[in-house]
């Protein structure tokens, strides 16, 4: 009944679907690099607004983090989508611009981000604060400006508390690009069900993708660890 | 977690005055974001289009059921099927480890989408094949979505909470197991009378995180054609060309189900004896 699978659907040039998917593959990487910068931008600024802000920031930051804990991500990129694209053609419109249609690769970064930057804030919230305010006080007397305690003692003296949170949320994100198939973006999950669609081989192309989704996990898995080695050098092993 | 301390009795936090317990939102800059949100609140009721809701509405009653069943079954069968595979991983015999090992490496891996469509087109068009399949009393429920939709969220679930069941059956103080050895239990009876239920007590905390992040994944169900709540509201702005209105309506349901599942998850692990 089950003919033996042709695997010479996955060839790289154009009757196999193999370089499509390569190319699927690296836009979602993409997606997933670009949106976690943004996302740690975000989380950085959000610690900080929770962190050292006054009441009003410090409000508008908590119902941030809410919302973005509380709502299915797929809804979230729905509307991030809709009001980020409304408000710049909007303001296109006002400079007396034409109307533009925004890259999508920009767009899916920005979606990302955003969700990204909700748990991001977390994150960092709890590193900063697992830090001994000494240490900080200590950089604060000797001077220096607020910019230079932040690059030169805060956030070395943070990482190794923020790598575990921050190694998990790299991996929701690699995984987080797939929902952008729903909105039609042409990442991996996407392509891979139009090709699966095209030669009706639904297994071949969805193990094919899922190897490539799990080859960037496990490899990325590696460098994290390294990561957060080097970044725990000199204190005392983890409980 | 700190080892369980047996001799200081459990006091309950003294109730707060009811003015006390206000004070915290009256605040001067709450009361004016108060009221900045009700003015858009007002202004989202009275300026946008809203006549499409009272249509709608049975559907989306139907939708939120059809949410809450799935995230309901998927839960309680994930579970079920968490407690082996963390078990396996700690206890189990080399082979068994592995492919525990292995099952929720592939499953946290790889995109909850990607598994969802692999099951759904995949194990369909392959049941399709099968003329047995076809003629079985099971096809009639096999040509519908939903079982699949099921089957996805139960394996991704028990995937991430066989994880967290793994460290919880390995964080048991090994005191505990050695006394219970030392009483003469045989190591089944150790299992079942202290291991077990000292690593589902150790596991619950992190429980209601995890059916939060279940319910936020059940809206791509409605990607195979399952009519939930989700898949109502997108049914909605095909047929009334509306951006916003229902996406706003879609948020403020999940909010309220995110908010009313922490209270009651919270209440409910208030009511498991912690020892603290």
């Amino acid at each position: 009944m089950i003919e033996a699978i042709d695997f010479s659907l996955l060839a790289l040039t154009s009757p196999g679907w193999g370089g499509a998917l390569l190319a699927g593959f690296l836009r979602s990487v993409e997606l997933a690099a670009g949106g976690y910068l943004l996302g740690i931008v975000i989380g950085l600024l959000g610690a900080t607004a929770k962190l050292y802000g006054g009441r009003v920031l410090r409000d508008i930051a908590e119902i941030y983090t809410l919302l973005i804990r509380a709502v299915p991500e797929l809804v979230l990129m729905l509307l991030f989508y809709y009001v980020g694209t409304d408000l710049l053609n909007q303001l296109m419109a006002a400079f007396g611009r034409e109307g533009i249609d925004i890259d999508g690769l920009s767009a899916g970064i920005l979606v990302i981000g955003l969700v990204q930057g909700g748990y991001a804030t977390e994150v960092f919230r709890g590193a900063i604060r697992a830090v001994p305010p000494g240490q900080i006080e200590a950089a604060q007397a000797f001077g220096m400006s607020p910019f230079r305690v932040l690059r030169r003692v805060t956030l070395p003296a943070m990482a190794p508390h923020a790598l575990p949170g921050m190694a998990n949320l790299w991996m929701i994100a690699t995984k987080d690009t797939a929902l952008l198939a729903v909105i039609g973006f042409s990442e991996l999950t996407l392509v891979t069900k139009q090709a699966a669609a095209a030669t009706r081989e639904y297994f071949l192309f969805f193990f094919a993708a899922g190897l490539l989704y799990l080859a960037l996990t496990l490899i990325s898995n590696l460098g994290l660890r390294w990561l957060e080695r080097r970044a725990r050098r000199g204190l005392p092993a983890a409980a | 977690m700190p080892d369980i301390d047996i001799v200081t009795p459990i006091h309950p936090a003294p109730a707060l005055p009811l003015r006390a317990r206000l004070a915290p939102l009256l605040m001067p800059h709450r009361l004016v974001m108060a009221g900045l949100a009700l003015a858009a609140l007002l202004a989202i009721i009275t300026q946008m289009e809203w006549s499409w809701l009272p249509v709608y509405l049975p559907k989306i009653g139907d939708g939120l059921l059809v949410t809450l069943v799935l995230l309901a079954s998927s839960v309680i069968a994930g579970f079920a099927l968490a407690l082996p595979l963390g078990a396996v991983q700690v206890t189990g015999p080399a082979p068994l480890r592995w492919l525990a090992t292995g099952f929720c490496t592939v499953i946290r891996g790889t995109p909850l989408l990607l598994q969802l469509w692999l099951i759904y087109y995949g194990l369909g068009a392959l049941f399709a094949q099968f003329p047995e399949i076809r003629g079985s009393w099971l096809w009639p429920y096999l040509r519908q979505a939903w079982p699949y939709g099921f089957l996805t969220l139960t394996l991704s679930f028990a995937a991430y909470q066989g994880e967290i069941m793994r460290g919880a059956f390995a964080g048991v103080p090994r005191g505990e197991l050695e006394a219970a050895r030392a009483f003469g239990m045989p190591r089944l009876m150790v299992f079942r009378r202290v291991w077990f239920p000292r690593a589902v007590h150790r596991a619950l905390p992190t429980l209601a995180g995890e059916i939060i992040l279940q319910l936020k994944a059940t809206p791509l169900v409605a990607t195979i054609t399952v009519t939930d709540l989700y898949a109502v509201i997108t049914r909605v702005r095909q047929d009334t060309y509306l951006t916003y209105e229902p996406l706003l309506l879609l948020i403020a349901i999940y909010l309220c189900l995110s908010g009313t599942l922490t209270i009651v998850l919270r209440w409910l692990e208030g009511r498991v004896p912690s020892g603290h």
